[in-house]
């Protein structure tokens, strides 16, 4: 069975014009995004108070906020939490929320109200480990796409390796702005979301670039948006199968796994989708504008260099 | 033309056996066991064993088989109700000096146990519990140093006859001013011998002022000390509250975890994690007999009754020479004249002084350590289970005070282990930093439980789909993919049982994406091979060239993930760490099982026709 022909020839390079000015529009979006709605930091980051509780039944939002009411925590936000019976409380850090006695005492006006409520999970975070997740978070972005643009160099070319780093900043600020804009929390398993989204994003891209290097190699006539074209019309039927596959499991993670991996598998679908469109059509055409050339890949060799110069001279 | 020498036919079929004998514990599940420990936290002996399984039997509650592992005694029972049944006979019977607890035992047969194969260890979001991470507040232990200083400096320079202007302390330093030159030439020379953690500089900013900081050295001490002395205080809490498979372990710098799975109390392990203990050191009571007041009842006046901890009765003096928030160090070693075993302790100023005036009073006669905690006891009344606060009070240690002794001293006339034991349980005794909870995630048990049926739901069906899809799109060569996704997803849970990783939710999704992504390797030979047949190329030259162009590109593409991969390991903490090692586990185990799995079996089917036309691709 085949769902991409074996030999199409689509000008992927010429719809470049097209797909930059796509990539800036949602790169601006999310920054405008940003700028109004900020990210919603999951207690992970902001510190406080996470309790999630079951009850029996299917039970009303407003009986919860008036037991939390009497209990003295009036700013909790209150939501259910995958169905009806489940309830989720939220304190922030600012709201009082700076001690692990929080969660007891949620509780005990809780069982106050109705006795049948069983805890199922707690979370804590003091302020200060919030903010020192959010500076190790950031820095374990910054190191990964370091050590990855140090590989690409030495494995390929500086113009290549911009390509791709271009092309996994743009995955990442794209799925953050979504994130942003439609107010999903970010916590510690979005983050790690992340870093797979920027392993995966490169793995795409290293495949095409691999290709590409292949046909400068075989294509010695051809221009470089030829060569690159073709590259990426040989990879176009892998490129689509594994992020098909990939993004089969990963539906079944979104609807099964349950909500407390939810952000992860959101966080992945939207970045593996994004990833899988840059890889076509951001980081090759970067290369491209950088003027990446078959010499870029394979220096003539110094004895050849040497004869060249001997014949200008 | 596509064959495999016979070496490595037999690689694949060992490596596929041993990821099958390792991934098999998994298969088994866990049976009711009840865990019982020496409440001190010293390894369960073969001698426990017999009295359990004696106890046991004599209340017709005689397990299925008891086994010892790494100093646990273990009980194992086919059902819940006898497991709780048994519980109950042992906690009654043992007595406070035993911690009964409820455990699930790995019901792995003894086969597969005499080879090493266990079990992967479950996270406590997939089997419930707490997760505590707790911080040493440094900040009061060092403002409690300097203010010690603050007043044994002074004190020092007073007994040398050094004249001082001002001694005081400022932030994290202690300042000096002196009268003349003369003066603070004098003091650095005395003090420098005699409080060598100190660094003495001239304050840049003052004339004739020292300024005194720790070294970095001491800082480091202290804050060592410190979080070894919360250890081992937390850990002697944790085993009162008959957790299974409790975890205290210091993270980083200064802060401390604490796991404590299948406790659903949380409000119970935070006031026991918060409790304190302290020590007094006390004179005997001289001339006094210590029975005859047990037996009458009759305590002299001035004097207490305490028992030491062999249960003798002892008379100690109510005057209190020094308590456990005065004690500064302990520590166990060598005397180092004698040799034999002994443990070194360090006063502060204040009690240094009064020890040294009432020692100089008392050579010859016996001093006791009184050690005092607050401790959570469980007794049973009519078959109902009680639980009291108590308060309680043991002589740790008694010794003849041999001469005049003040800040520093030693006890001696010890066992080794003797000397270890008291100096932990002195500085469990000594005024621990304090410690706050900075992170707390508790898990409920259902919610646990529904997280590892999602978890493996997610798992089959991300799995089916993907051979389904696999199966249709490649035909023939999509089986022999599927063939090396099941072998990949054993050989993952084979190394995670192997290297006892700890089963995490992110660690599921770890092994999800990985089976998503695991084919990527063969979806890129596969289409090669297509490529290859498109141009023309023989099926046998196909196969080839397909696997060993597409080489390149699976290296590059899976190095890379790798790379994300080890350093979400380096950042994370717990949960996402469970995550980045089923990751990188995964890319390493689908290269192997996509690139040498496939082949062999393709060259299998293939390898040996020679006009061989077409391919099932």
């Amino acid at each position: 069975m085949r769902l991409i022909k074996s030999n199409t020839s689509i000008d992927f390079i010429s719809y470049g014009k097209y797909a930059i000015i796509f990539s800036a529009l949602l790169i601006l979006m999310s920054f405008v995004s940003f700028s109004m709605e900020k990210l919603s930091f999951g207690v992970d980051f902001t510190g406080g108070v996470v309790v999630e509780v079951g009850y029996p039944d299917a039970v009303a939002l407003d009986e919860v906020r008036g037991a939390l009411d009497e209990g003295g925590y009036p700013g909790a936000t209150v939501q259910h939490f995958g169905s009806s019976d489940a309830v989720m409380i939220r304190l922030a850090s600012e709201e009082g929320a700076e001690s692990s006695e929080v969660s007891t005492q949620v509780m005990q006006s809780l069982h106050a109200d109705n006795s049948a409520a069983e805890l199922r999970r707690v979370e804590f975070v003091g302020p200060q480990v919030g903010d020192e997740l959010i500076n190790k978070g950031g820095l374990a972005l910054l190191y990964t796409v370091i050590a990855i643009l140090i590989y690409v160099i030495v494995r390929f070319h500086w113009k290549l390796a911009a390509g791709a780093v271009a092309a996994l900043v743009h995955d990442v600020l794209i799925t953050l702005g979504v994130f942003s804009l439609f107010h999903l929390d970010f916590d510690l398993t979005v983050l790690a979301a992340l870093l797979a989204v920027i392993g995966y994003s490169l793995n795409d891209t290293i495949v095409v670039f691999d290709r590409i290097r292949e046909n400068f190699r075989r294509m010695r006539k051809a221009t470089p948006v030829e060569v690159v074209n073709a590259s990426i019309n040989q990879t176009l039927s892998r490129t689509l199968m594994t992020s098909g596959t990939t993004i089969l499991t990963l539906l079944a993670l979104f609807f099964l796994g349950g909500e407390v991996i939810h952000g992860f598998a959101t966080a992945l679908l939207i970045g593996i989708f994004i990833g899988t469109y840059s890889s076509i059509f951001v980081a090759s055409a970067l290369a491209l504008r950088l003027k990446i050339t078959s010499q870029d890949l394979f220096p003539p060799k110094e004895e050849d260099a040497e004869k060249a110069s001997r014949v200008t001279r | 033309m596509n064959r495999y020498p016979l070496w490595k036919y037999l690689l694949l079929l060992f490596v596929l056996a041993a990821g099958v004998l390792y991934a098999l514990p998994n298969l088994y599940g866990e049976q009711p066991a009840v865990q019982v420990s020496n409440a001190g936290g010293d390894a369960a002996t073969q001698a426990l064993v017999q009295r359990v399984r004696s106890t046991l039997t004599d209340a017709d509650a005689a397990p299925e088989d008891i086994t010892l592992e790494e100093g646990r005694l273990l009980a194992l029972y086919k059902s819940t109700e006898a497991q709780l049944r048994a519980a109950g006979v042992l906690k009654r019977q043992l007595g406070n000096d035993y911690t009964v607890a409820l455990n699930l035992a790995p019901s792995t047969p003894d086969w597969l146990r005499a080879v090493g194969a266990e079990p992967m260890a479950l996270g406590l979001d997939l089997r419930g519990g707490v997760h505590f991470l707790l911080e040493v507040d440094m900040e009061t232990v060092f403002n409690e140093t300097y203010d010690r200083y603050a007043r044994d400096i002074p004190r020092f320079l007073r007994d040398e006859s050094i004249r001082y202007s001002r001694a005081s302390r400022e932030g994290d330093s202690v300042r000096l001013q002196f009268p003349n030159a003369q003066g603070l030439n004098e003091a650095q020379d005395a003090l420098g011998g005699e409080f060598d953690v100190l660094r003495f500089n001239e304050a840049p900013d003052a004339d004739n002022t020292l300024v005194a900081t720790l070294t970095e050295t001491e800082q480091q001490r202290i804050t060592d000390f410190a979080l070894q002395q919360n250890l081992t205080t937390l850990r002697n809490r944790v085993n009162e509250l008959g957790v299974a498979e409790p975890l205290v372990q210091r993270q980083g710098e200064s802060r401390i975890v604490v796991e404590l799975p299948g406790v659903q109390d949380t409000a119970e392990a935070k006031r026991l994690l918060g409790k304190t203990a302290t020590l007094e050191y006390r004179l005997v009571a001289q001339g006094q007999d210590a029975q005859a007041a047990e037996r009458s009842g009759n305590v002299p006046a001035g004097t207490e009754l305490y028992k030491t901890r062999d249960g003798r009765p002892i008379l100690l003096e109510q005057d209190v020479i020094a308590s456990g928030d005065q004690l500064v160090d302990a520590s166990s070693g060598f005397d180092q004249q004698s040799g034999s075993p002994a443990v070194f302790v360090t006063l502060d100023g204040q009690a240094a002084s009064k020890m040294f005036d009432t020692t100089s009073a008392h050579v010859g006669d016996p001093m006791a350590v009184l050690f005092i905690e607050n401790r959570i006891d469980t007794r049973y009344e009519n078959g109902e289970e009680i639980r009291e606060r108590k308060k309680v009070e043991e002589v740790i240690s008694v010794a003849n005070i041999r001469s005049a002794f003040g800040k520093r001293f030693q006890t001696t006339g010890l066992e080794r282990g003797e000397a270890h034991d008291l100096a932990l349980l002195l500085r469990a005794g000594a005024l621990a930093a304090p410690v706050n909870i900075v992170e707390e995630r508790t898990i409920g048990p259902s919610l646990g439980a529904d997280n590892i049926a999602q978890g493996r739901l997610a798992v089959i069906v991300g799995f089916v789909l993907v051979i389904a899809f696999m199966a249709i799109y490649y035909r023939g060569f999509g089986l022999f993919a599927n063939a090396a996704l099941l072998m990949n997803l054993v050989l993952i849970v084979a190394l995670l049982s192997l290297l006892q990783a700890t089963l995490t939710l992110p660690g599921i999704a770890g092994i999800v994406l990985t089976v998503g992504m695991a084919v990527d390797a063969n979806v890129l030979i596969f289409e090669r091979i297509r490529e290859e047949l498109g141009a023309g190329n023989t099926p046998q030259s196909a196969i080839k060239s397909g696997y060993d162009k597409a080489f390149s590109s699976i290296a590059d593409a899976n190095v890379t993930t790798l790379i994300a991969a080890i350093v979400l390991f380096g950042f994370g903490t717990g949960p996402i760490k469970g995550f980045a090692v089923t990751l990188s586990l995964g890319i390493i185990t689908s290269m192997f099982t996509a690139i040498v799995g496939t082949r062999a079996i393709a060259n299998l089917v293939y390898g040996r026709k020679r006009r061989l036309q077409k391919l099932s691709i």
